[in-house]
């Protein structure tokens, strides 16, 4: 089968696909910057040594002078774990938007597709309308929204789980159909509370905020996330080998449906405790996947590494967009996120060179 | 590798789709599952690269049960171009070249030199190296084919399976993927709809009718008119071929009376 193919056409510009070190560098260095000027940064600018000067206190157990306790609160108490929630978040939603992608083997798939963030807002809606799990305190929202998250993650996988496992189909129209009827619980809760409020305490939770940000909400988010990382990396490959489709990954030694099982299973756990500590967040984890993919390619070994630092830097500003621009009051983040990301998406599906499905 | 398929039987809700399937296929021997749509060629190539496990019989390569092994060993020698073989990702020719690695790795690691070599050679023997860095979304159906078979070699398999494979290429690309099964040197296990080119391709043919097998040998004892009026429905002319001698077959369409 020597052949010469005749030379019809002319390769799609695709030039720079590797993704070495130096990369990683670059966006890691960007991602510290970020961080550093969304903790200065705000509805109270904090200068930069200053800025710096608290940091460099807190994190050595250092003394700082009365008149710096304000300061110093807004900078460490209130900022910084809400930066490093930002970081956190971006880099979980971003990360499972491509394990998710992988998963279903759809273009169009987000960490949500699979019903967990209308199956939270279940959870959320009821502690906002009728103070649920009151005894929890602060923790209330998050627990129920968590808590609906995987009631929501465990229907759609027994609905979905047909004779032949997870199918790819399957999977994507079980969560939207059971979104619908989450949405409609949900807007039910709503429809019956007892005061008027909770429908723009609901609305406004539903489009993602990193307001409640405390130092307490951080760990275990964090925590989950980069266990997500860490266990997808190692089985890039086995990502790679389930895009192209089950019949080839069998031949080639992957049994899909088993690994379609795990995969539920992480990225239903991940977003249930991000959508817990954020609310619903949309398109970081439609977007940033292919976005990456346009700067490193297909393969996941590059995708997984670059996917969540970009996710981070970008949550960290769109973070810092939502609490300057209209300060005092507080832009949602699916506000910003859908501002930037719809016109970016559409660029990008019109883009030549970029084929997602085919042409 | 030899292969052997033992009483092989698949139902899937009821419904009998191979039925006590045995054929046996030598080292280096090209095997041709020919049938009418739903025949069950399909069914019975997907119980001998994994994809499907048999309800009853079993799958023998050299003499080992498949469904003993792990998935990830048997891939190891036996390799498949199959028929959804699309993705929705834009990977490079040379990224999923490279995958035909996978069963032989465990977790990341880097190709190592002698496994790129091979990668290179598997591109090198389909034509498909200056291919390499292309994203394989924008590649013909031709080309695309060639890709996997490139996937397929690097697994290193000593039997390879294709289902379909000359599916939506023109007669060029046709001649050229199965010249080059011919000459592979594999034990080769493929399904094809013309009967022709299975004829001219194939060392043996087995044909399969609603999920059993009906008749198996050399193309020139199995294509007879007779039963290709039974298996299929129509009633060819058979001819030699006039330089190689392998039957052909010639249709004759008439207009339906009405």
């Amino acid at each position: 089968m020597t052949v010469t193919e005749p030379a019809l056409r002319t390769p799609p510009a695709r030039t720079s696909r590797s993704a070495g070190v130096l990369p990683v560098l670059v966006l890691v260095l960007v991602l510290v910057v970020s961080v550093i000027g969304g903790i200065s940064l705000g509805p109270a600018v904090v200068s930069l040594p200053d800025t710096l000067r608290y940091l460099g206190a807190a994190l050595t157990g250092g003394t700082i002078g009365p008149d710096d306790v304000t300061g110093y609160s807004i900078i460490w108490q209130v900022r910084t774990p809400r930066v490093l929630l930002a970081v956190v978040v971006g880099a979980g939603l971003s990360v499972i938007g491509v394990a998710v992608q992988a998963m279903v083997r759809n273009a169009l798939a987000d960490p949500f597709i699979l019903g967990v963030s209308s199956g939270a807002s279940v959870g959320a809606s009821a502690v906002v309308s009728f103070g649920l799990f009151a005894g929890l305190g602060v923790y209330a929202l998050s627990a129920a929204a968590f808590i609906g998250a995987l009631v929501a993650s465990v229907l759609v996988y027994v609905a979905a789980h047909g004779r032949a496992g997870l199918t790819p189909l399957r999977l994507v129209l079980t969560g939207v159909a059971l979104a619908y009827g989450f949405q409609a619980l949900m807007s039910v809760i709503v429809f019956f509370a007892p005061f008027g409020e909770a429908a723009r305490s609901v609305l406004f939770w539903l489009l993602g905020s990193l307001g409640g940000a405390a130092w307490g909400s951080l760990p275990i988010a964090a925590a989950t996330v980069a266990i997500a990382i860490v266990v997808l990396l190692r089985h890039s490959r086995a990502l790679d080998v389930l895009s192209m489709g089950d019949e080839s990954a069998a031949s080639l030694g992957v049994d899909a449906a088993a690994v379609r099982r795990w995969l539920f299973l992480l990225t239903a756990v991940v977003t249930g405790a991000l959508v817990a500590v954020s609310g619903a967040v949309g398109f970081v984890g439609l977007v940033m996947p292919h976005l990456v993919r346009i700067l490193v390619g297909a393969d996941h070994r590059r995708v997984l590494v670059i996917a969540p630092l970009a996710g981070a830097i970008f949550l960290v500003w769109v973070d810092l967009a939502s609490r300057t621009l209209f300060a005092p009051r507080e832009l949602p983040l699916g506000v910003i996120t859908a501002l930037i990301g719809v016109p970016v998406f559409v660029t990008l599906l019109r883009r030549r060179g970029y084929l997602f499905g085919g042409r | 590798m030899e292969l052997t398929l033992d009483a092989v039987s698949v139902e899937i809700a009821g419904a009998t789709l191979v039925d006590e399937l045995s054929l046996k296929a030598g080292d280096g021997e090209v095997v041709g599952l020919v049938g009418p749509n739903g025949s069950g060629k399909s069914t019975a190539l997907r119980c001998v690269y994994r994809a499907l496990r048999p309800t009853s019989g079993a799958v023998l390569v050299d003499g080992s049960d498949l469904t003993a092994m792990s998935i990830r060993d048997s891939a190891r020698s036996v390799a498949a171009v199959t028929q959804d073989s699309t993705t929705d990702l834009d990977f490079t020719v040379a990224e999923v070249v490279a995958l035909g690695r996978f069963p032989h790795q465990r977790g990341n690691p880097s190709l190592s030199e002698r496994e790129q070599e091979l990668c290179a050679e598997a591109m090198r023997r389909t034509g498909v190296t200056h291919l390499a860095r292309r994203g394989v979304l924008s590649l013909s159906g031709g080309e695309r084919q060639r890709v996997l078979i490139a996937r397929a070699l690097v697994q290193e398999p000593r039997l390879l399976v294709l289902d379909e494979p000359t599916n939506h290429l023109d007669v060029r690309h046709q001649v050229e993927l199965l010249s080059f099964l011919r000459g592979c040197g594999l034990t080769v296990l493929v399904a094809l709809h013309d009967l022709n080119l299975a004829a001219s391709t194939c060392d043996r043919l087995a044909v399969l009718y609603e999920g059993s097998l009906v008749e198996t040998g050399p193309p020139a004892d199995v294509l007879t008119p007779e039963l290709v009026r039974r298996v299929f429905g129509v009633t060819p002319t058979v001819v030699p071929h006039p330089l190689t001698g392998v039957p052909q077959l010639l249709y004759t369409v008439a207009p339906e009376s009405p």
